[in-house]
């Protein structure tokens, strides 16, 4: 590495709430930042080049794919994960509960981008028709297929969650 | 990977001086440079950070719409004012990517994306578009994908937009800073046919920064639409795609222009083709007279010929459900 890069960079965010400040990779991305800096594994690493959605978080309010965000440029940007999500307690998000209910999974490993992803869809406005609904959260694959489920335990909360 | 450095201007002047240096290369949301990145594409010396740059707003212009280079596709699709002057533009960029990309992604990167062929993106090939000379594996082992249109010894790659295309419909101009001042390039002349010299495939200045695309407000503009026909439902890149936008007067075209996706080495669309269409009625006669021209000289393979009908009768719904409105 020539001499006059930096090794690292030090960047001021927010994650779940908390402030932190992290020194970083200048490569790194929001997703090895969150795991590997943070320990927050709830994140997943599927393709790791915005094809299969697993690593859904929302930076400032948004859905984004974390494998693809530069951490560096992450200053002053709260992020939340599906570990951020839980209520009082660290009792379980009504979605999260609903997904069990409706067996929305068989493997889980793309559950917390399609909850993630599906958190966001409600507050951008969740379509009531199936089909809409359908293209909303295209952007998570479910190697196993549990698509059916995922629909229904997105559709039964989202009323009460708008 | 080596390492890399990171550049935060202040302001677009900043921005424009960062970039005038070679080996610097800007970054606003990141889903192209980071991806290629990941699968071995070079790192530049450094990464400028344009993303808080203030270049995200639109703006109603008297007769235009200029949307700023970093607004995200997402802000462009839901924009009130883009949906109802330029339905094709947020149709567009809906049938595209998924929301969380959408999100990140900026109307700048947007226009400057790279080509999904594999071959580019994978490092171990020859590819004359990431390195000159080498060679093009797309000509000997072509796919499903590759390009009918625009096509060369050099390259059969294909642009991979589809807001791009919608643009190219409604002819937009991009409008970018570069250290000696502002210039101007309409969308239908930024894209260039490969001929082997060329790495990104636009006349857009190394040392340019885009801050805008402008898009004439007119009578065909509000009649525009976007259809897009792939391999799978959602969240996939288009086999071929059709934005279109048209204005009638007494039953008959007034004014047409169509641009294809999907099947060009860049957004497709030849004006000489649409005068076929101008005080026709928009019946099955023109529309095939329009497809022969527009689609004459495609370069077809066993892998990619399906794209010529999927063409023409792609071409024949867009404008008819056009017509119909």
């Amino acid at each position: 590495m020539p001499a006059d890069l930096p090794s690292s960079l030090t960047i001021r965010l927010t994650v779940n709430g908390a402030d932190l400040e992290v020194a970083v990779d200048p490569r790194r991305s929001l997703l090895d930042l969150l795991r590997e800096n943070l320990e927050l594994t709830g994140t997943k690493k599927g393709c790791d080049h915005g094809q299969c959605g697993a690593c859904t978080v929302h930076v400032d309010g948004e859905r984004r794919l974390s494998c693809l965000q530069f951490a560096a440029q992450m200053q002053g940007r709260s992020v939340t994960t599906i570990e951020g999500v839980s209520g009082p307690g660290n009792d379980l998000h009504p979605l999260q509960k609903a997904f069990i209910r409706h067996d929305a999974m068989q493997c889980g490993f793309c559950t917390p981008g399609q909850i993630m992803s599906a958190l966001a869809v409600v507050r951008e406005g969740c379509p009531t028709d199936t089909t809409e609904l359908r293209e909303m959260l295209s952007g998570n694959i479910c190697r196993c297929g549990a698509y059916e489920n995922i629909l229904k335990a997105v559709q039964e909360v989202a009323g009460d969650l708008r | 990977m080596t390492s890399v450095e990171w550049l935060f201007p202040a302001n677009v002047e900043e921005a424009v001086g960062a970039l005038a240096e070679q080996g610097n290369r800007a970054v606003a949301g990141g889903t192209t440079v980071f991806d290629l990145l990941k699968l071995g594409h070079p790192l530049p010396r450094r990464f400028v950070d344009i993303s808080r740059l203030p270049l995200g707003r639109i703006v109603e212009t008297p007769g235009s719409l200029t949307i700023g280079a970093l607004c995200s596709n997402t802000s462009v699709a839901n924009s009130p004012v883009v949906r109802l002057a330029f339905p094709a533009i947020p149709q567009a960029i809906l049938s595209g990517a998924s929301q969380q990309i959408r999100n990140a992604a900026s109307v700048g990167g947007n226009i400057m994306q790279a080509t999904r062929c594999p071959y580019f993106r994978t490092t171990s090939w020859p590819c004359n578009r990431r390195s000159p000379g080498s060679g093009c594996e797309a000509l000997s082992a072509p796919t499903h994908a590759h390009a009918i249109l625009g096509t060369s010894k050099h390259c059969i790659a294909v642009h991979p937009s589809d807001m791009v295309v919608a643009l190219a419909a409604l002819d937009a101009t991009v409008l970018a800073r570069t250290p000696d001042g502002d210039l101007t390039i309409p969308i239908t002349d930024f894209y260039t046919e490969p001929d082997g010299a060329w790495d990104q495939g636009t006349m857009l200045p190394s040392k340019a920064l885009i801050t805008a695309v402008k898009v004439p407000h007119t009578d065909a503009s509000r009649r525009s639409g976007y259809l897009k026909l792939r391999t799978r439902a959602s969240y996939e890149f288009a086999m071929v795609s059709v934005a279109a936008a048209l204005s009638f007067r007494s039953g008959k075209v007034e004014a047409a222009s169509i641009a294809l996706g999907g099947v060009g080495t860049r957004p497709w669309r030849r004006k000489e083709a649409e005068r076929l269409l101008v005080g026709e009625k928009l019946d099955q006669g023109p529309i095939d007279s329009f497809c022969d021209a527009l689609l004459d000289g495609a370069d077809l393979r066993p892998e990619t010929e399906h794209k010529l009908a999927l063409s023409r009768r792609a071409v024949h719904r867009v404008l008819r459900a056009l017509a119909d409105q």
